[in-house]
């Protein structure tokens, strides 16, 4: 089997080993960005293959040197390209953007770097993360590896692309309201949220503040929980990063059931509107876990039908605020020939913001103006806190809560792209826990007729990542879906 | 609540916004936030008396200000390097007040 198939933890196992070098690691990487990248369009930015070729003999050659290696050394990682990398191109996806080659590293960048990992490129998204297909990139969408004429989902689609062909061993995503788990049901790969706060947001170019998380894509739950490793923890430059004690998750990964474990379907999210086959494929992954030794009771959680509104204000209201410091001044584009300042701001976001990001900035700032504050803004507030409490009820009687990822598989490229509610609703099942702050994790439960995969979500209470990564793990054991590897054509 | 948003009200919001609508957008805007507003009144039906506004889900112990030191930051040639225009040291900008 080619190196670029196995898994993050196996690539680390035989890299440690030595059984294949940083060298060959590279080499092979390379060689299938060159087969597949025209196909799936994961990249906006490829890194020079001489560069990290360069890096890569250095570390070969004083291998023999290092007392122990870091989990990350050597592994070929992609990065979302709305994550700051120090001298690598980070465009968020927008022409605004273009050319911006940050002079810091995100902390999440920084930490993945300290272990010597290889940035092998900068994944495509949604301009500004505002999407749920790529097909919002200012650079074009990005093809769903399973079948090329669907979207990978979005924002994070991408990083889920990529690590679904084989374009990179992991990937770093963002999910302000399913940007990680959406386009990971997707494309068949695992994505995890974190909960708001287990990971520091310094570098993360903001969309919505509140709702922001960084969080990792990987081939499988184990590989998850080694992301999650380096890069969770409180952070200076963080104000919102959380400050208690950071567990080992992989810890207890290895065990292969599930019992007294609570799991909690809340009826709301398998009503109309779920494909079939969806609803099927997360009933059968409910009862593999019940087999497994949870229990299985059904909860309520009655805000679900209203978290649309409630994120479409909130989200667009925060980013209409964030994306005030794109005005052609400090850094990234700027229109030409205005005559004076007011008419440079107007012509620069003008043209360098694309239509569904002026849409929300439209909407946010609509919601946030004089007059309908209260009305909008101010309500949608409100009902987050129901859509809290709601969850807070439920995890009163349950530890997990599973339910589908999205309403159906992967959508043609064009299909919604016209109707932006529609694309809204596609969000339906990821918003709550992002307005919750909870954690949550996506991964493969099965595929359609059709062959497009479908992923089933596990959500958990604040800070338990442990508790639904090794429900995730038991279930990913018991199963094979992760096996099953698509033919890109 | 009267939800359907004029066009004119849309170009005031473009102007808040700091964005320039082509007329094909800002009537196109028009039409799809009119669509949306109309969806989000659905909210209207949830009862939020008494209920406080969540702003953030921080943590409970997140939130701790580091110490008011100097600590190395950006160096003013770093600062500048992706400025679309920067002059000695300064962004550069087009007039903000104009000559009589």
């Amino acid at each position: 089997m080619s190196l670029v198939k196995w898994t993050l933890k196996e690539l680390q196992d035989r890299f440690t080993r030595g059984d294949v070098s940083a060298t060959e690691i590279v080499r092979a990487y390379f060689l299938r960005i060159s087969v597949v990248e025209s196909k799936v369009k994961a990249y906006i930015t490829v890194n020079e293959k001489e560069s990290l070729l360069s890096a890569a003999r250095t570390l070969d050659e004083t291998m023999g040197t290092w007392r122990k290696t870091m989990p990350m050394m050597a592994m070929p990682i992609a990065i979302k390209d709305n994550i700051c990398t120090e001298g690598l191109p980070t465009t968020c996806g927008s022409r605004m953007l273009r050319g911006f080659i940050p002079p810091y590293d995100a902390t999440a960048v920084e930490a993945l770097r300290a272990h010597q990992c290889f940035f092998i490129g900068k994944t495509n998204l949604d301009e500004f993360g505002m999407g749920s297909s790529t097909e919002h990139s200012a650079f074009g969408p990005s093809r769903n590896p399973w079948k090329l004429t669907c979207v990978p989902g979005g924002s994070s689609g991408g990083s889920a692309a990529a690590v679904a062909a084989d374009e990179c061993v992991a990937a770093l995503g963002t999910d302000t309201g399913g940007s990680i788990r959406q386009p990971a049901a997707c494309c068949g790969v695992v994505g995890l949220k974190p909960t708001y706060g287990r990971v520091s947001r310094y570098g993360l170019i903001a969309f919505a503040s509140s709702l922001d998380q960084i969080g990792p894509i990987t081939k499988d739950v184990m590989d998850a929980a080694l992301m999650l490793n380096v890069i969770a923890g409180h952070d200076p430059r963080d104000s919102t990063s959380a400050n208690g004690p950071v567990p080992d998750f992989t810890r207890g990964l290895k065990k292969k059931d599930v019992k007294k474990l609570k799991i909690g379907v809340p009826a709301e999210f398998f009503g109309e509107g779920v494909d079939q086959e969806v609803h099927d494929a997360v009933c059968h992954a409910i009862a593999v876990l019940e087999e497994l030794g949870g229990t299985v009771q059904e909860v309520s959680l009655p805000h679900t039908g209203v978290a649309v509104a409630t994120y479409y204000l909130v989200a667009t209201a925060e980013a209409s605020s964030n994306l005030a410091r794109y005005d052609g001044v400090k850094y990234g584009f700027r229109a030409k020939e205005s005559h004076d300042l007011l008419e440079m701001y107007r012509a620069t976001r003008q043209e360098g913001f694309g239509p569904e990001v002026k849409r929300r900035i439209m909407l946010g700032t609509y919601a946030l103006s004089s007059g309908y504050y209260d009305a909008y803004y101010a309500k949608a507030q409100a009902v987050r806190t129901l859509i809290r409490q709601d969850f807070e009820r439920a995890f009163e009687d349950v530890d997990v809560l599973v339910t589908p990822v999205t309403p159906t598989t992967a959508f043609q490229l064009g299909e919604k792209i016209e109707d932006p509610l529609q694309m809204y609703l596609s969000d339906l099942f990821t918003l709550s826990a992002s307005l919750a702050g909870l954690p949550a994790i996506s991964l493969p439960c099965g595929f359609s007729r059709e062959g497009l995969p479908i992923g089933v979500q596990l959500m958990g209470r604040p800070f338990e990542e442990e508790v639904i990564l090794r429900a995730a793990r038991a279930y990913e054991l018991a199963t094979t879906w992760r096996q099953k590897r698509p033919r890109i054509r | 609540m009267n939800v359907t948003i004029s066009q004119e009200e849309v170009e005031h919001v473009a102007e808040l916004a700091r964005l320039q609508l082509t007329r094909e957008e800002s009537e196109q805007f028009t039409l799809q936030l009119s669509n949306i507003l109309k969806y989000v009144e659905e909210l209207n039906a949830v009862d939020t008396t008494g209920v406080c506004p969540t702003t953030s889900v921080v943590a409970d112990d997140a939130g701790t200000l580091r110490d008011d030191e100097v600590r190395p930051s950006l160096s003013q040639e770093q600062a500048l390097r992706n400025a679309p225009e920067a002059v000695d040291g300064f962004f550069h900008v087009p007039h903000i007040i104009r000559d009589r």
